[in-house]
């Protein structure tokens, strides 16, 4: 990890590399952020079941608890969580800190506070079109009238903040050759950046219509795909190699991944909207490209699993690799199914089901958060420098985070499968309706199920850094810290 | 090759730059090719003023009035269609309704014309509103399908008219007896005015 011919500004300058401050109110903003996210998504569900809670409250009206769910999720626990684990690797794989201490707090309240805005915005009927991205704009539809506080706006401030912070230590170790958590995070920041660009002004002020439509069907991809993937891939490249202290398996498939997943993942945005106003070629090609990425995540969860080999056992004895290797396994089935169901034969039925939202709650539950859990749960100890509160809630959070979104995952294809059919059958539309239901209780059932998980996690994290028990650093990165 | 540049420019850019050429410019460069691409603005879709408007004037004369001062006006409709439109975005109905019909899945039969791209170049389908999960019916042809009492018990409880509906109730818009307010009227008008830009000698 020494920079090329460089010096190393770990020693002779004052203050630690990491700042754990940060990482930490980053992490509790995290858990914070999914709780709130997670506990609107369970009274959405209700919904569905005829029990709603708040049956006469605008503000807290089903839809409006559904986009706080959604848009929670992304932009305060995935935001969040992934920044915590940048400020880590960023600067222990580069050698140099983040532009500055200050600005991170700075970034990080104006994250919090764009957040509420956010929540407040979407409660009040100032949602944006936009699917995932429906923080307000801030203006009257179509003009600059402004009608609340320009929340897409203070996103982007935040992101370019964020940008300057992290971009400083990978621009100053420009000379070094580059890990590949480097790879995909400074490519992942650049295209954050884009992807929010593009999805919040083209379909707003300038396309309308079909041609738009093709614009948000590609931001809600890229948002997964450029940023969400290379941060959750990156993480992977960081701790696994880390906590298994041997070598990635292969670095050409590190480098096939990286490119295939740079070239095609964008290509695939067009998928969203399939058998659309949106011209076929279009369609097709999208279609192709997202065929292909399912080739390219073969090989990463080819190279992840050969690494694992030898070391089978750490799947029993390490939480961390559990959360880590469990979450691959769900990428892949999720990878796998997707190269089906972007096809016509699989849209004519799935595309307007449950099945996607099961797709959906698997890559963004059962992987993309699985992985900061496994990052949290190797980072907490030594942030907070207390062992564990308790490593049998540990488990209590991975199991029925497990079980929970193996039975979501099931049922909602089950459901979207039956509806999908009953749709083009021609049944009456409340027919269909009525025999989701049972499967709707269980998909609450099965959200209730990741509370009670998270709830464990989010206390045993809370005690642990209450705890007293100081954690004493394994030796053997006791002697990488001396290098 | 591994290096910071690289990451920034040929990867972060360049291959963001692709996929918005391919999926972006040209999907658009195509579709300002087909026959009847011109876009509409608000004023041009609300020039005349639809039935249900002004059966809604006809219907509750006093609230109307007081919402709409001047009756149903071309002004009033295009206030009502934004308001409805802004309402229908903000209480996240897009998410159980889809605005689309495919030509797929006997879907022609169950609501009517297969969408076509033109119908949505307006400034009522900007950003567009197609969804991608229909809990509920596609609303693409709405219009005339009920009538404003019709959405208007509907909306104030949705079991009372389809018994296994799962739709939230929208009550607060309307007054106990059914008068609309601003927001009823809105959401109404909007709803009767989907599927307004088919046309069936296209």
């Amino acid at each position: 990890m020494t920079p090329e011919g460089g010096t190393i500004t770990l020693k002779g300058e004052e203050g630690p590399l990491v700042s754990y401050k940060l990482i930490k109110w980053h992490i509790a903003a995290a858990g914070i952020s999914i709780l709130i996210s997670m506990t609107a998504g369970f009274l959405y569900s209700l919904q569905f079941l005829g029990y709603y809670p708040f049956p006469d409250s605008e503000a807290l009206s089903p839809g409006h608890l559904r986009l706080i769910h959604t848009n929670m999720a992304a932009y305060g626990w995935l935001v969040n969580g992934f920044t915590a684990i940048s400020y880590y690797a960023i600067p222990r794989l580069t050698g140099f800190r983040v532009a500055s201490e200050k600005l991170g707090v700075v970034i990080f309240w104006a994250w919090q506070l764009t957040l509420v805005l956010m929540m407040g915005g979407l409660a009040h009927n100032k949602g944006q079109a936009i699917e995932w991205g429906e923080t307000p704009t801030g203006f009257r539809p179509g003009t600059f009238e402004m009608n609340y506080v320009p929340v897409d706006l203070l996103v982007v401030v935040g992101a370019v903040l964020l940008i300057v912070q992290l971009m400083t230590p990978l621009y100053k170790a420009r000379g070094q050759k580059y890990y590949v958590t480097l790879w995909y995070f400074t490519s992942g920041l650049v295209w954050l950046a884009l992807t929010y660009l593009m999805g919040n002004i083209i379909p707003e002020w300038v396309l309308p219509g079909a041609a738009g439509a093709a614009v948000t069907g590609l931001f809600i991809h890229d948002l997964v795909g450029l940023y969400v993937t290379p941060m959750g891939w990156g993480m992977m490249y960081f701790f696994v190699p880390l906590i298994l202290r041997k070598p990635i398996w292969s670095h050409s498939l590190s480098v096939i991944g990286f490119w295939a997943l740079a070239f095609f993942y964008p290509l695939g945005g067009v998928h969203h909207f399939l058998i659309s106003p949106i011209p076929d070629y279009v369609e097709f090609g999208a279609i192709s490209t997202t065929i292909a990425i399912e080739v390219v995540v073969t090989t990463v969860v080819v190279n992840f699993f050969m690494t694992l080999r030898g070391k089978w056992s750490a799947l029993r004895t390490n939480m961390g690799i559990r959360w880590f290797y469990l979450g691959a396994v769900f990428y892949f089935i999720t990878c796998f199914q997707c190269a089906f169901q972007v096809t016509w034969t699989f849209q004519k039925i799935i595309h307007f089901t449950d099945w996607v939202v099961g797709h959906a709650h698997m890559i963004m539950f059962g992987t993309f958060s699985f992985w900061i859990f496994g990052s949290i749960h190797w980072l907490w100890p030594r942030l907070c420098k207390r062992e564990w509160y308790s490593s049998r809630l540990n488990g209590w959070h991975f199991w029925l985070s497990t079980l929970g979104i193996t039975i979501m995952f099931l049922t909602l294809t089950m459901s979207g499968l039956i509806a999908g059919f009953m749709q083009k059958g021609l049944n009456p539309w409340v027919d269909m309706v009525e025999s989701s239901v049972p499967f709707w209780w269980v998909r609450t059932f099965s959200g209730g199920m990741f509370i009670a998980g998270l709830m464990c996690g989010l206390y045993n994290m809370w005690m642990t850094a209450r705890s007293d028990r100081e954690y004493v650093e394994e030796e053997h990165y006791i002697a990488l810290e001396a290098d | 090759m591994e290096r910071f540049y690289t990451f920034v420019f040929v990867a972060g850019i360049g291959c963001f730059a692709i996929a918005f050429l391919l999926s972006m410019v040209f999907p658009w460069m195509s579709l300002s090719e087909y026959h009847g691409m011109d876009y509409q603005t608000l004023e041009q879709l609300a020039e005349e003023p639809s039935e249900e408007f002004v059966q809604l004037h006809d219907s509750f004369t006093e609230a109307f009035e007081e919402v709409y001062p001047g009756g149903p006006t071309s002004e009033n409709y295009a206030d009502a269609l934004q308001l409805g439109r802004d309402l229908y975005v903000g209480q996240a109905c897009w998410h159980c309704h889809s605005q689309y019909v495919r030509v797929t899945s006997n879907e022609e039969q169950r609501w009517g014309p297969p969408s076509e791209a033109y119908e949505y170049t307006n400034e009522l389908n900007q950003p567009h509103l197609w969804g991608t999960r229909r809990v509920g019916p596609d609303l693409a042809r709405l219009k005339g399908r009920h009538t404003n009492d019709w959405h208007i018990a509907h909306f104030m409880a949705p079991k009372n008219v389809v018994p296994y509906s799962i739709m939230p109730a929208y009550a607060y818009y309307f007054e106990e007896d059914g008068t609309p307010k601003e927001e009823g009227f809105a959401l109404v008008t909007y709803l009767q005015w989907l599927g307004t830009t088919y046309e069936e000698e296209h």
